[in-house]
């Protein structure tokens, strides 16, 4: 089990108020990703779920059970850290069985527990090495070990992929969203990279300044977000905001338009521009179109290879029934 | 980047890094010298750096005169016991210190700092009264908890910024593992410290070792260390240079030994921190 509530859970550091009391379920099983900026307060909640910083106000619920003043050791979750956090005087058998050491079962659990978990994370031919002879993929999969090992109620992840270099992120991406559908265990995972956190999560929670700006499925975020700023965050490349008159004859303040919902001609269209960047990713291409009355370049999506040069002269087309509308406060209008 | 160092350059920090050395260490050598000579070679004038008649007869007097093996088990007692009880009682205090400071941790690492300006002499007749009330007098446990306190500032500044190197995540988690706060600092710290506790033993020692203040003023006849030792070749009889330095030369020689095997542990314990 491992369901988690917050209940107006807040922290300050000193006269600083990192977040502003919050509400938060989190559902047995659930994979749940916190993103948001740097500084949003993402790792300081994870932190405060985990029991590594009290919280200054509210109350923390593990599986109904009061869990508020109960210290880290005994909240029965496990955590996964961005600098994995390895012991390096142990070894990876060693690491690997510590919490389990901890718990105190005997010695024959404890490597049949090991062996197991090197087994599913392909570590079984490292367990003799020390932390320092490993490659960074091989540390972050002792980490997991680590936590896997002792059945957690809850596993938390903190930036785990930061450190990792791109190509072996994808890979631990997958590996991470492997787990847990083998495991079904509560996962809360903190990440400032909201391609992350499209692919992993159930359920994403986007931070903004210690405030949750909105709690979504990805496609729920992607396809209605509450405010300009999920619309900003959420989505690669970024939605296109586009304020003034444009924006007026919608009826909205700001409308946002993602850039595969533009349909390119070049002949006649909504809004008449002239190519400026391009990037071919083979799949798609993207273009960055200076468009006449927008002051911002416009982003647009076509998919596979399309022979457009910098200076063409285009029309973009905004699909209608993809156009997100704002209003003066950057609220989502219905 | 490395810096262009000219070869002249090299050459003149050489020397003046061997000139400094020897000068620090001609004391020493001239004790040892001093202690192979004959008592009357000894105050010659000039002074014999060769040429003498080399002799130990100067030890075997020594030897004979007052029992150095006794000397020898009270400084070992003394030095090991206020050192193995300085870092049980430091390493919690610079856990603490390192990992959960409070706004006046600093303030208390100054002021446990301040304790060392203080001048002995000036809490003598104080410390002597708590000997003579509490029967420390002249006993090894007396001294071995004076010179206990008396480095505890040490050990806890060494071991803190020991401490402070070490990443907190690894301590959190332990936590997370399930490790309770003494098996965290069992576990964990302690293991990843032992570089930087084994220079702090090894220096408090050294400092213990030589301590002469304290071990000549609190002892007498049944718990007196090699300084003791020393002391008691110097004045009461005229000066006897030879059997002195031979004295002092067996006082020396343990401790000079295992700083000679460790110096490279000293060195990386006290530049720690100051380089990463």
């Amino acid at each position: 089990m491992g369901r988690i509530t917050l209940d107006k859970v807040a922290k300050s550091f000193g006269e600083v108020e990192v977040i502003p009391p919050l509400d938060l379920t989190i559902e047995d099983g659930e994979f749940v990703v916190f993103v948001g900026p740097s500084g949003c307060g993402k790792s300081t909640l994870l932190r405060l779920i985990a029991g590594l910083e009290d919280v200054s106000a509210g109350e923390i619920r593990i599986d109904g059970k009061d869990a508020t003043a109960v210290p880290p050791a005994k909240r029965g979750l496990a955590m996964v850290f961005q600098s994995y956090a390895l012991y390096p005087h142990m070894s990876v058998r060693k690491n690997i069985a510590f919490p389990l050491r901890m718990a105190g079962l005997d010695a024959a659990e404890q490597e049949r527990r090991v062996r197991a978990a090197a087994d599913v994370l392909n570590l079984t031919d490292y367990l003799d090495r020390r932390p320092g002879q490993l490659s960074g993929g091989q540390r972050q999969r002792v980490a997991i070990g680590r936590a896997i090992v002792r059945e957690p109620s809850a596993f938390l992840f903190d930036e785990p992929l930061s450190n990792l270099d791109a190509a072996l992120r994808v890979g631990m991406r997958l590996e991470i969203s492997e787990l847990h559908n083998r495991l079904k265990t509560t996962m809360i995972y903190v990440t400032h990279d909201q391609v992350e956190a499209m692919t992993m999560a159930d359920k994403i929670v986007v931070l903004r300044a210690g405030n949750i700006e909105q709690v979504g499925s990805p496609l729920e975020l992607y396809r209605a977000p509450r405010n300009l700023f999920v619309a900003g965050f959420i989505g690669s490349p970024k939605m296109n905001l586009i304020g003034g008159d444009i924006a007026a004859r919608h009826h909205a303040t700001t409308i946002g338009i993602r850039p595969e919902h533009i349909s390119v001609s070049p002949e006649a269209g909504e809004w008449h521009g002239t190519v400026g960047v391009s990037e071919h990713l083979g799949s798609d291409t993207f273009f960055h179109v200076a468009c006449e009355g927008i002051p911002e370049p416009v982003t647009v999506r076509v998919g596979g290879e399309v022979s457009l040069h910098h200076g063409d002269a285009i029309w973009l087309t905004p699909d209608p029934d993809h156009l997100h509308r704002f209003d003066k406060d950057g609220l989502r209008v219905a | 980047m490395a810096r262009a160092v000219s070869t002249r350059r090299k050459i003149i920090t050489t020397a003046v890094a061997w000139a400094i050395g020897l000068v620090i260490f001609f004391p020493i050598f001239w004790t040892i010298l001093t202690s192979f000579k004959t008592e009357a070679q000894a105050i010659n004038n000039p002074p014999l750096f060769w040429g003498f008649d080399f002799t130990l007869e100067n030890y075997a007097v020594v030897q004979e005169r007052s029992d150095y093996m006794r000397f020898l088990w009270n400084s070992v007692i003394i030095a090991g016991g206020s050192t193995f009880l300085g870092i049980l009682v430091a390493v919690p205090a610079a856990w603490s210190m390192a990992f959960v400071p409070s706004r006046r941790t600093k303030d208390i690492l100054l002021w446990m700092l301040s304790t060392k300006m203080l001048p002995a002499v000036g809490v003598l007749y104080p410390i002597s009264l708590i000997f003579v009330e509490f029967g420390l007098l002249d006993t090894r446990i007396g001294l071995t908890l004076v010179l206990m306190l008396i480095n505890l500032p040490i050990i806890v500044w060494m071991l803190y910024t020991y401490f402070r190197e070490i990443p907190i995540d690894i301590l959190e988690a332990a936590r997370m593992d399930g490790a309770g706060l003494r098996q965290e600092i069992l576990y964990v710290l302690t293991p990843m410290a032992i570089p930087g506790i084994a220079s702090t033993v090894l220096l408090n020692i050294i400092l213990a070792w030589n301590e002469a203040f304290w071990t000549l003023n609190l002892t007498a006849a049944s718990a007196p260390p090699l300084t003791a030792f020393i002391a008691s070749y110097s004045s009461p009889e005229g000066l006897f240079y030879a059997k002195l330095s031979a004295a002092s030369t067996m006082a020396i020689a343990p401790i000079l030994i295992l700083g000679w095997f460790s110096q490279k542990q000293l060195v990386r314990g006290l530049t720690f921190g100051a380089v990463k």
